[in-house]
């Protein structure tokens, strides 16, 4: 294991930031911390990178006790979200501040931010400061930084969320196939589940300074621990008391006889690009299911129309039984 | 991507139409216009009377004014002690810019960033009488400079205090501390970080500080004209000198060390942005 979190509590003042926190970060992979907004993810990736200090635990890279390291001697590499650009440096001295201070021969220095600088496509750009760079640019340049000490993790902080939607999808891309090639030790903090399950080879979700759930992509989808992991990691919908994805909510003709079915009215149909959305209310629930065109076309609906709706079959083992409280909006997308 | 570097749009200078035929729109003319006249009015006729009157005499009469013995040592005391004061403040300066900012809140913390003002909102005559009940004869420290050229550096130090402080403490403020977090986690000491990271972004702040002071001292004149004894050759300063010289009818000799004194204030102005651009590029 390459990070090891143990038994970390921080508080800031009365608010507890992370509440007696442990977990194991595998050598190699690139592992996400999801969560909500003031969850605990970014003091967590903090206290790894020693920016932030924990009140209590341990954290331990790579069998070193980082604990009381600071953070210029844990060799990390920790990218920002707004970038941390050094504004009055250029690109190229951008790469090369951690090797400078590092007093690496002139030459070296050279031969390795010109790499850097092809690795994240930036080779044009070396000579300019970084006001001349888009985000994406930025972000790109502040990872090859990252990258220049060889670290021996790498910690990204909500890296994409300050870049518009494309950018940060072409992004998402790019850092999973820069990671198949330089395979450092990653851990990025994201509240997007998308990303997380799209970038990530472990996610951990955090939420209110305690872990949920710590998986692969598929186990948290399939498997959610709980109705939190359930809900944060995609759209859900309530069906009788149990929580259920949309997409596996099955609707059949009015007149079948399958068991377990709940007779209900379609209020609602949305159509988004392949997708179609559909409202049923059926007692006092509103229950929202996702068919495909073809689906949908298939089985003939219109608004009014009497169906009979279940779960599907083949997914029970991918519903979480609500926990309490009211009934919820029919689906909560989370995003 | 694009390669097309970013050029800033350049202000067209005057009515004349700029490349691309582009005119100042009324508006922009109007204020323009009543910028030239305000900046006429208050700075530039009054520098050029000042010139004017100097070269009145001719170069000789001019060069002799200079030159008189007296007038020299009265330039060298306030060019050199300006110079020095400015040296200090620019190392005070951002420490107590860095103190009001960086440092956790202590006791006396809001009553220090209101202190800092006294200076300029003082008449300087109220301070050079602070000074002098101070550091006088009767000074209750028991310390004495009256009549010294320590008197002078005093003066100096007190009333051009705020500048350096107050031009880097906004910038400060604003500075991006991840810049600096991710500067230590790449390895940089906290020495480093100050050097090639928080100082490069400060100096600009404390070249336009620096300038002021330096400005503030060669003209200073309330704070310092009781306590130093104006002892020409050794405590008196030019403001004084030029007073002497009008009281003594002399009024091309009190232009020429004003022109002087021009002359020396743009070329340190000058000094201190190139300085400050040099600093800023080499990061």
């Amino acid at each position: 294991m390459s990070i090891e979190i143990a038994n970390v509590t921080k508080r800031f003042g009365e608010f507890v930031a992370l509440d007696d926190v442990s977990v194991s970060i595998p050598s190699g992979q690139l592992t996400a911390l999801l969560g909500p907004s003031g969850g605990g993810k970014s003091t967590l990736l903090r206290i790894i990178a020693g920016l932030e200090q924990a009140d209590s635990g341990r954290v331990q890279i790579e069998g070193l006790d980082a604990t009381n390291l600071p953070p210029q001697r844990r060799n990390v590499g920790f990218v920002f979200q707004h970038y941390a650009a050094f504004k009055h440096l250029s690109v190229r001295r951008n790469v090369a501040f951690g090797l400078e201070i590092r007093r690496r021969p002139k030459a070296e220095i050279r031969s390795r931010v010109d790499d850097l600088l092809a690795l994240v496509h930036l080779e044009q750009f070396a000579d300019r400061l970084p006001s001349q760079l888009s985000g994406g640019q930025r972000q790109r340049m502040a990872l090859a930084r990252a990258l220049a000490v060889q670290p021996t993790v790498l910690l990204l902080d909500e890296p994409f969320g300050a870049l518009d939607a494309k950018v940060r999808k072409e992004l998402r891309d790019w850092l999973r196939r820069l990671h198949d090639e330089v395979h450092v030790t990653t851990v990025f903090v994201t509240h997007d589940q998308e990303e997380a399950l799209e970038v990530a080879d472990e996610i951990v979700v955090i939420n209110d300074g305690r872990i949920e759930q710590i998986g692969s992509p598929d186990e948290l989808y399939d498997r959610p621990a709980n109705d939190f992991v359930m809900r944060f990691l995609g759209p859900v919908t309530q069906l009788g008391d149990r929580l259920v994805r949309p997409h596996d909510v099955q609707i059949l003709p009015a007149d079948g006889h399958e068991p377990g079915a709940t007779t209900g009215r379609i209020t609602r149909i949305t159509r988004v690009g392949f997708e179609i959305r559909i409202e049923i209310t059926a007692d006092d629930q509103v229950i929202a299911a996702t068919l495909t065109r073809n689906e949908f076309l298939a089985l003939h609906l219109q608004l009014d129309t009497t169906v009979r709706v279940r779960i599907a079959p083949e997914i029970q083992a991918g519903t979480v039984a609500v926990d309490s409280g009211p009934n919820l909006p029919a689906t909560t997308a989370v995003t | 991507m694009t390669s097309a570097t970013l050029a800033p749009d350049r202000p067209a200078w005057g009515r004349r139409p700029a490349r691309g035929g582009r005119r100042l729109t009324r508006a922009s003319g109007l204020g323009l216009g009543v910028a030239m006249l305000w900046f006429s009015l208050l700075v530039l006729i009054p520098l050029t009377a000042v010139v004017v009157t100097a070269a009145d005499g001719g170069w000789t009469e001019f060069w002799s004014a200079v030159t008189n013995q007296q007038t020299a040592a009265a330039i060298r005391l306030t060019v050199g002690t300006a110079f020095l004061v400015t040296l200090v403040n620019v190392v005070m300066g951002t420490t107590i810019a860095w103190v009001l900012v960086r440092d956790e809140p202590f006791f006396g913390k809001r009553a220090l960033e209101v202190l800092i003002d006294i200076p300029f909102a003082l008449p300087t005559i109220v301070a050079g009488l602070v000074l002098l009940s101070l550091y006088g004869p009767g000074s209750p420290l028991g310390v004495n400079i009256a009549n010294t050229r320590v008197a002078v550096f005093f003066a100096f130090l007190f009333v051009t205090l705020p500048f350096v402080v107050r031009t880097v403490q906004p910038v400060l403020a604003e500075l991006d501390r991840e810049a600096e977090e991710a500067a230590a986690s790449l390895g940089a000491s906290r020495f480093t970080v100050f050097r090639r990271i928080i100082l490069p972004s400060l100096t600009p702040a404390i070249a336009a500080g620096a300038a002021l002071s330096f400005a503030r001292g060669v003209s200073e004149y309330g704070s310092l004209v009781l306590l130093s004894g104006n002892l020409p050759m050794h405590t008196e300063v030019t403001s004084v000198r030029i007073l002497s010289s009008i009281e003594n009818d002399n009024l091309e000799g009190a232009a020429a060390v004003a022109a002087v004194l021009l002359v020396i204030s743009f070329a340190v102005i000058v000094a201190v942005d190139v300085i400050q651009r040099r600093v800023v590029r080499r990061g």
